[in-house]
C-alpha cells in the first residue's frame, strides 16, 4: 500500500521535488507568493487561489488515476462536464431546488460513465475509443440540452457551491477534499483497489482468479463520470453559467498529464491517489505560477510541455536502469 | 485478403448508402461541384489521416498534428509576409523542422520507453506554445505564387473543378498506400503494431521504424498545414484545434484497428469522407444545428466499432459453435 511512509517516500521523491521546485519559483518571481489574508471569515492568497482553481481537474485526476489503474483512459471526462452543467443549468432554472439540480447533474454523470463502461467491459472496446465516441459525441448533446446557448442562473445555492465557501476555505476545495476521502476509503478499505490494481495488471488472470473484472471496470468509468459531473457542476457555479462549448475543454488532457505526472503508469497496475493529486497541484501551481509572473499565459504550453519533459525523464525506466548500473 | 480488408469494405459500403440517402433528399449533392468542394474542403484532414493511419497500424498515437498544422501556418505567414521568403523555401524550412520535430517525438517514446499519447501531448504543448510565442494574430498569406497555386485546377463538366490541394491530398493518400502496404518500411509498421516483441526478435528495427513512423506523421502534418495556409490563405496559432481528433476518428471509421497491426490507407480516405459528407449534408438541410455534426460523428465512431468487434469475434462465435 503507497500509504506507508518510507516507500512511499521513495516512490514520491521525483513529484514531490517538482512541485517543491515550483512553489519557490513562485515565490521568486511573485513576492507575496506565500502570503495568506482572513477576509470576511474567508482566507485569500494566491496559494489558497491554486487549491480553488484546480479543484475541478483535482476532482478528475481522482477519477482518472482508477481508470488508468485498469489499463484505461477516460477522454470523455471534459464532454461530461459540458453535459453535467448543461443539465444543472437548465434544471434549475426549470424552477428544480440547486439539490435536486445537482443530482440530476450527477445522474447524467452516472449515465455517461456507465456507458463508457459498458463499451469497455461488455463490448471490449479499446479504452481510449470507448471514450473518444463520448468525447466527440457529449459536446454535442451538452450543446442540445443547452439548446446552443449557454445558459446562465442565478439560484444562490448552486452558485455557492463555486464560489462560496466553509471553513474559510473554498466550496470548490472542500469539495475535492470530501471526495478524495470517499475514493480513498472506497479503494483502500475494501478490496476494490485491489481488483482494480488486477485488472490492470492482467485483466484475464485476474478474472481466472476470480475477480469481477465487469463489475471492476465498469464501477472505475462511472467513478469517473460522477467525478467529471461534480466537476462540471463546480466549473458551471464558478461562472453562473453552463457553457457548452468551453466546460471543461481540453481538461481531460490535464487530469492524464497529472496522473502520469503522480507516477501512475498508462499501462495499468500500481496507483497512488495522493500523487496523482500532487500532479494537478503541481500543473495547477504552474499555471498561476506563470500568470502572477506577468507572464502571458501563452507561456503555459511551453512550461507545461518541459515539466512534462522533465517528469518523463526522471520516471523513465531507461534511465532508471542507468542509475542501477553506476 | 478480403478478410483483412472487410472493415475497409464495409465502411465504403456505408459511405455509398449515406451518399445516396443524402442524394436521394438533395439531387443536387451527386453534382460534381459538391464531389469537388467535399474534396478541396477535406484535403489537408485526408492528408492528416495518411500519417495518423502509419502512427495507429505502429500502435501509437499521434495528437501533435493539429498544433503542427497551426505552427506551418504561422512559420510561412511570418516567413512568406514578414521576411520575404518565397514560399517553396519556406516549404522546404517548414518540412525539414517538422522532419527534425517528429524525429524527436519518436526518440522521445523509444529511448524514454514513453506512452505515445503522453509525448505527442507533450510534442502538442510545445508547438502550439511556440505558436503564440511567434504571434497571436491571424497574418494573412498574400504571394503570387499563392495565387498560382489556387488557380491551378482541373474544371469538371458542368461546373466545379478539381482544385490543387485536392490533387495534392489524392497523391499522398496513394503514396501512402503505397508505402503502407508494398514496402518493406509498411511492413515493419504493421509487425511492430501486431506484436513487438515478436517483431524485434523477427529483427525489425524497432528504435528506426518508431523514429521514422512519428517523423512521417510531423511531415505529413506540416504537409496538411501547408494546404491548410493555400486553403485559408493565412497562418493563425489558433488554426486546427482538436484536428487530432477527427484525424483519429477518421482513421478509426476506416477500418484501422487502434490497438495497432492492422489497417487500411484507402479506409482512412473513406473516413474523412464520410465525416465531409456529413457536414455537407447539415449544410445542405441548413435546419440542423452544427451540434449534430458531434452527435453524428459520434454515433457513427460507436457503430464502426461495435461493427469492428463483431467482425472479429464472429469467427470466434462459429467456431465455438462447431461450424468451423
Amino acid at each position: 500500500m503507497p500509504m506507508q511512509s518510507p516507500t512511499w517516500l521513495k516512490r514520491a521523491w521525483p513529484q514531490l521535488l517538482v512541485l517543491l521546485l515550483i512553489l519557490p519559483l513562485n515565490a521568486i518571481v511573485s513576492p507575496g507568493f506565500f502570503n495568506i489574508t482572513l477576509q470576511d471569515g474567508r482566507l485569500f492568497g494566491s496559494v489558497i487561489d491554486i487549491l480553488n482553481r484546480g479543484a475541478p481537474v483535482a476532482l478528475l485526476t481522482l477519477g482518472m488515476t482508477l481508470v488508468i489503474a485498469t489499463r484505461g483512459i477516460d477522454l470523455s471526462v471534459g464532454a461530461v462536464m459540458a453535459i453535467a452543467g448543461a443539465v444543472a443549468a437548465t434544471s434549475v432554472n426549470a424552477g428544480h431546488s440547486a439539490f435536486v439540480s445537482v443530482m440530476f447533474a450527477l445522474a447524467a454523470g452516472l449515465g455517461c460513465g456507465l456507458w463508457n463502461g459498458l463499451l469497455v467491459a461488455a463490448l471490449q472496446i479499446q479504452p481510449i475509443v470507448a471514450t473518444l465516441i463520448l468525447m466527440v459525441a457529449g459536446r454535442g448533446i451538452a450543446q442540445l440540452i443547452a439548446e446552443g446557448r449557454i445558459v446562465t442562473f442565478v439560484d444562490p445555492h448552486l452558485i455557492s457551491l463555486g464560489g462560496g465557501s466553509l471553513f474559510g476555505f473554498p466550496m470548490p476545495f472542500i469539495i475535492v477534499l470530501i471526495a478524495a476521502a470517499i475514493t480513498a476509503i472506497l479503494v483502500r478499505l475494501t478490496a476494490l483497489g485491489l481488483f482494480i490494481e488486477a485488472v490492470g495488471v492482467n485483466a484475464k488472470s485476474s478474472r481466472l482468479a476470480g475477480v469481477n473484472t465487469h463489475a471492476t471496470l465498469i464501477f472505475v468509468y462511472i467513478w469517473s463520470g460522477l467525478l467529471a459531473a461534480l466537476a462540471g457542476v463546480i466549473a458551471a457555479a464558478d461562472i453562473r453559467g453552463a457553457d457548452a462549448n468551453n466546460a471543461g475543454l481540453w481538461l481531460e488532457l490535464d487530469a492524464i498529464l497529472a496522473v502520469v505526472i503522480g507516477g501512475t503508469s498508462l499501462l495499468g497496475g500500481r496507483f497512488a491517489l495522493s500523487l496523482a493529486l500532487v500532479g494537478a497541484l503541481t500543473i495547477q501551481a504552474l499555471k498561476t505560477g506563470i500568470l502572477r509572473a506577468g507572464f502571458p499565459p501563452e507561456f503555459n504550453l511551453i512550461v507545461m510541455a518541459v515539466a512534462v519533459a522533465v517528469v518523463l525523464c526522471l520516471q523513465s525506466p531507461a534511465l532508471a536502469a542507468l542509475w542501477k548500473r553506476r | 485478403m478480403i478478410d483483412r480488408n472487410l472493415p475497409a469494405l464495409v465502411t465504403l459500403a456505408i459511405f455509398v448508402v449515406a451518399y445516396a440517402i443524402c442524394a436521394a433528399q438533395f439531387p443536387s449533392i451527386l453534382s460534381l461541384r459538391v464531389v469537388g468542394n467535399l474534396l478541396t474542403d477535406n484535403a489537408f484532414l485526408g492528408i492528416l489521416a495518411v500519417g495518423m493511419t502509419v502512427v495507429v497500424v505502429s500502435g501509437g498515437i499521434d495528437l501533435s498534428v493539429g498544433a503542427v498544422i497551426a505552427f506551418t501556418g504561422v512559420l510561412i505567414a511570418l516567413t512568406v509576409g514578414h521576411a520575404g521568403m518565397h514560399p517553396l523555401a519556406a516549404f522546404a524550412l517548414v518540412l525539414s523542422i517538422a522532419a527534425l520535430f517528429g524525429a524527436g517525438v519518436g526518440a522521445a517514446i523509444h529511448y524514454l520507453q514513453a506512452p505515445p499519447f503522453i509525448v505527442t501531448l507533450m510534442a502538442m504543448f510545445l508547438a502550439r506554445g511556440t505558436c503564440f510565442l511567434l504571434t497571436n494574430d491571424s497574418i494573412p498569406i498574400r504571394h503570387n505564387f499563392y495565387s498560382t497555386l489556387e488557380s491551378i485546377s482541373i474544371p469538371f463538366p458542368g461546373g466545379g473543378k478539381l482544385s490543387f490541394i485536392a490533387m495534392l491530398m489524392l497523391i499522398t493518400v496513394a503514396i501512402g498506400a503505397l508505402l503502407l502496404h508494398y514496402t518493406r518500411f509498411g511492413a515493419n509498421v504493421f509487425s511492430l503494431g501486431g506484436n513487438r516483441q515478436s517483431a524485434e526478435l523477427m529483427g525489425v528495427p524497432i528504435a528506426r521504424t518508431t523514429i521514422l513512423v512519428y517523423c512521417f506523421s510531423s511531415v505529413m502534418a506540416a504537409l496538411a498545414g501547408i494546404v491548410f495556409s493555400v486553403y485559408t490563405q493565412a497562418g493563425y496559432s489558433l488554426a486546427a484545434v482538436g484536428v487530432e481528433l477527427d484525424a483519429i476518428a477518421a482513421v478509426v471509421i476506416g477500418g484501422t484497428l487502434l490497438s495497432g497491426g492492422a489497417g487500411n490507407m484507402l479506409g482512412s480516405l473513406v473516413g474523412v469522407l464520410i465525416q465531409g459528407l456529413i457536414l455537407t449534408y447539415i449544410t445542405f438541410d441548413g435546419t440542423l444545428s452544427s451540434w449534430w455534426t458531434k452527435i453524428a460523428i459520434g454515433f457513427l465512431l460507436f457503430v464502426f466499432v461495435a461493427l469492428q468487434k463483431l467482425l472479429v469475434h464472429l469467427p470466434e462465435l462459429r467456431s465455438k459453435r462447431g461450424f468451423a
